[in-house]
């Protein structure tokens, strides 16, 4: 049994309002926090090895220690709600269920950080959860937790709820700032760095919902407690959005000591890949990750059990291996097409890119115009090249991550299922048809390597 | 302040120049000049917050700075990085460079219309050079080009959307030159479009500037539209007294006849100074102006190609960098009957006539 942190009480009724979780313990944290100053706060974050739960694992501790403080010049925190990548659902179930945590990490997070003004800049399609968190700002307020002199500590804070207009690109961190700014959601060119020049050029930081959240159980145990949990230098516990053809979808609080192969088999977790299946492939960190397929997920290419956790999943790097990314766990069976799957991803990437830079304007439109012939039964041997050609001229060279994310599931679903692009070459007419899993699994993969 | 201003030190392709803390290496290469410069299709010096969007200008940094000598992961935009004391940047040395940036020209010619043949801009436009230059002959691309609907900007702006390649040079220019910006980028991803939000005309004073900084032939002279090919002009300085701007502009002549008037541009195909409309639409006579003299031709111009008097030829340093002799550049009179190198283009009367060659 899981160690749960977050999620712990979600289940309880009513907790969704300030009187039930403030008698469940809630802004104890907050109470903790105010009697300390906030470097010993951002040190507790630090020695918990907290990393950033938005996809790319960087230590939350060090990153609020990067943030300029000069005289004079606000400073703002921003959380990061825009969760828009496919497969990704976790900070939605935290906001929805447990609003008052967000809100308690973000009073904490903003003492230690100096900020006076916080912002939560949550996806447009999110509308309902608006009105959930804008209730708990107003709660809070009302019980003093937030406004003038908090509790008697002179910490001014206010929390502002702004709705996005519903595109994938503003959960980068500058083009969040951006559009939080009033502007086009263009991602910045970095240097300078948002912990330098952000909000209206003031220093700022932005985290995701989870790890602002986890900044509450940090507090109320300890960074030292907090870093107990977990292995190595994935500390703590992880959200996890497990979807696709398993038994039990759903999120699951994870605290990264279990195998891949338990996650997924487990009726704790998963419970299994639905409908007696077999297991083909798995992308474990939302859809920018690379793809694996069920051999290497289980066990990496050492032949170790791969883990649930940040080291494991990125084991052999990405020839053999994958991402934690932002926890978004999409699992295929053997029935799946991972060609079809594929150009599913890139034809989300072709609309969701901003349109600044060119190598991710005109290669995502052109790598989904490739992947829908071949998919269709009118592509050529030579375009699987042309697709990795192109993909690998995307990667690196644009200047926000989006360019990576559209490259990396094609690059990964090209490396590990080439025969599969390669049977939509030759059979044009059976592909229009059917499947590749169903037509080809008259061999059985093997489910555990 | 007697205090001297420390200069960093900074290694291009081998060549190391000194320059003033805070220049990007973009700058800083130009001041070394030749092919040591990366190529720029949406930096603009003289626009604040331009580049870094086109990505043709990537290199490659071997070694940050003499403090932290660790390479740079990625290939990084040398137009929006500033140079560090002691940093080594390759840029043509580098295989990963190149490969890059001939990336980069397919990526911006899968969905350009190719359609030089009836652009005004063929023969200045910068895609053309970077192409040349950096790209490959044949294409990738099995698709069907990108198409929009058209936008009328009024009657001295013509805008091709699908020549565009989004260099927002255009957007800049109308928020820093002139006090209202009408126009922008609609939408985003490859459909993304420059356009005004409800059809307007563009009639700021300034606007026509945005003809001179666009890389390509997006935005175009209506004034000057299917007149006549650049390479047949011949450009002089001239300036008038203008109570708006600083009249100092170039004439494209052909014979007696003014057939456009363009801002002053550098080597690097900036203007020196904004000209304002009135300047350059509606001053179209000899006797509007002050004639200067010949224009020094920029090697961003085709007429450079031609036996004009006055072509600034850019340094090579090819053969100090490779050790290898230049890419031998298309000679015209190889292929051409016409322009024979023993007639100056400049001193003929008139248009040029294929009975000035053939005597």
């Amino acid at each position: 049994m899981g160690r749960k942190l977050l999620l712990e009480k979600a289940h309880i009724e009513g907790i969704r309002y300030y009187d039930t979780y403030r008698r469940e313990g809630g802004y104890a944290a907050v109470e903790k926090a105010l009697k300390m100053t906030p470097d010993e706060v951002t040190d507790q974050v630090k020695k918990s090895g907290l990393r950033g739960r938005g996809g790319a694992g960087f230590p939350t501790g060090m990153k609020w220690s990067f943030l300029a403080k000069p005289e004079g010049v606000p400073r703002y925190l921003v959380c990061n709600a825009d969760e828009s990548e496919p497969g990704t659902f976790k900070d939605r179930y935290l906001m929805e269920h447990i609003p008052h945590l967000l809100i308690e990490g973000l009073i904490v997070s903003s003492y230690a950080l100096g900020s006076n003004r916080t912002y939560i800049y949550i996806r447009g399609e999110y509308a309902w959860i608006v009105d959930i968190l804008e209730q708990a700002v107003a709660e809070a307020k009302k019980n003093g937790w937030l406004g003038n002199n908090i509790k008697g500590s002179g910490f001014n804070l206010e929390i502002y709820v702004h709705r996005g207009a519903g595109a994938y690109i503003c959960g980068e961190e500058t083009a969040l700032i951006e559009s939080l700014e009033g502007k086009r959601g263009n991602p910045r060119i970095k240097p300078p760095f948002p912990a330098v020049k952000g909000l209206w050029d003031c220093p700022t930081v932005v985290n995701n919902v989870e790890t602002l959240a986890a900044v509450v159980p940090i507090i109320n145990m300890g960074g030292e407690e907090y870093a107990k949990i977990g292995v190595g230098k994935s500390t703590g516990t992880k959200l996890i959005s497990a979807c696709g053809n398993i038994n039990k979808p759903g999120v699951y609080e994870i605290d990264m000591t279990i195998s891949v192969e338990e996650f997924i088999y487990s009726d704790e977790y998963c419970g299994g890949i639905a409908n007696g299946k077999r297991l083909k492939a798995c992308i474990p960190g939302g859809s920018s990750v690379p793809i694996l397929p069920a051999n290497l997920l289980l066990k990496t290419a050492k032949g170790e059990t791969r883990m649930m956790n940040y080291e494991s999943l990125a084991d052999g790097g990405f020839q053999t291996g994958s991402m934690m990314g932002s926890g978004g766990f999409i699992v295929l069976d053997e029935d799946q097409c991972v060609v079809r799957h594929t150009l599913t991803l890139a034809r989300f990437y072709r609309h969701e890119s901003c349109g600044q830079c060119s190598p991710c304007r005109e290669g995502t439109g052109w790598m989904e115009k490739i992947l829908k012939n071949i998919e269709y039964g009118k592509g050529k041997m030579s375009d699987i090249d042309l697709l990795w050609d192109i993909q690998r001229r995307i990667e690196g060279n644009t200047i926000c991550p989006l360019g990576d994310a559209a490259a990396w599931p094609v690059a990964a679903a090209i490396r590990h299922f080439r025969d599969e692009f390669e049977w939509h070459v030759t059979n044009r007419e059976e592909c229009l048809k059917r499947n590749y899993g169903l037509a080809n699994y008259a061999e059985p993969i093997k489910a555990t390597a | 302040m007697a205090e001297e201003k420390k200069l960093f030190k900074v290694t291009i392709d081998n060549i190391t120049i000194e320059v003033e803390p805070g220049t990007t290496i973009l700058n800083a290469a130009r001041m070394i000049g030749g092919d040591v410069a990366p190529p720029a299709m949406c930096y603009y010096s003289k626009l604040k917050g331009s580049g870094g969007k086109c990505r043709t200008c990537l290199v490659e940094v071997a070694q940050g700075s003499t403090a932290d000598p660790r390479p740079m992961p990625k290939l990084v935009a040398s137009c929006r990085t500033n140079v560090m004391d002691g940093m080594v940047v390759k840029n043509i040395t580098s295989e990963r460079v190149l490969d890059a940036r001939n990336g980069v020209v397919e990526f911006l010619l899968i969905n350009h219309p190719l359609d030089c043949p009836i652009c005004d801009q063929a023969g200045e436009c910068h895609l053309q050079d970077l192409s040349y230059e950096h790209g490959k002959a044949g294409t990738r691309y099995e698709f069907q080009r990108r198409t929009f609907e058209k936008h009328d900007l009024g009657p001295y702006i013509q805008l091709h959307m699908t020549r565009c390649i989004l260099c927002y040079r255009c957007v800049y220019v109308a928020d820093q030159v002139t006090n209202k910006r009408v126009h922008g980028v609609l939408d985003r991803g490859d459909h993304a479009e420059i356009a005004t939000y409800i059809e307007k005309a563009l009639d700021n004073d300034f606007i026509g500037n945005v003809i001179d900084v666009c890389p390509v032939g997006a935005l175009t002279d209506k004034t000057f539209r299917f007149k006549n090919r650049v390479w047949f002009l011949k450009p002089v300085d001239a300036h008038r007294d203008c109570p708006k701007c600083a009249g100092k502009v170039t004439l494209w002549y052909r014979g007696d006849e003014v057939f456009r008037v363009t801002g002053r541009k550098d080597q690097w195909g900036e203007v020196h100074d904004w000209i304002c409309n009135e300047c350059r639409f509606e001053k179209k006579k000899t006797s509007d102006w002050v004639i200067e003299g010949p224009t020094r031709v920029s090697r961003h111009s085709v007429i450079s190609a031609n036996h004009y008097v006055n072509v600034a030829k850019p340094e090579e340093k090819l053969p100090q960098i490779m050790g290898r002799p230049p890419k031998i550049t298309l000679n015209i009179h190889d292929i051409s009957d016409v322009n024979k190198p023993e007639i100056h283009l400049s001193e003929l009367p008139g248009p040029a006539h294929s009975d000035d060659f053939n005597k």
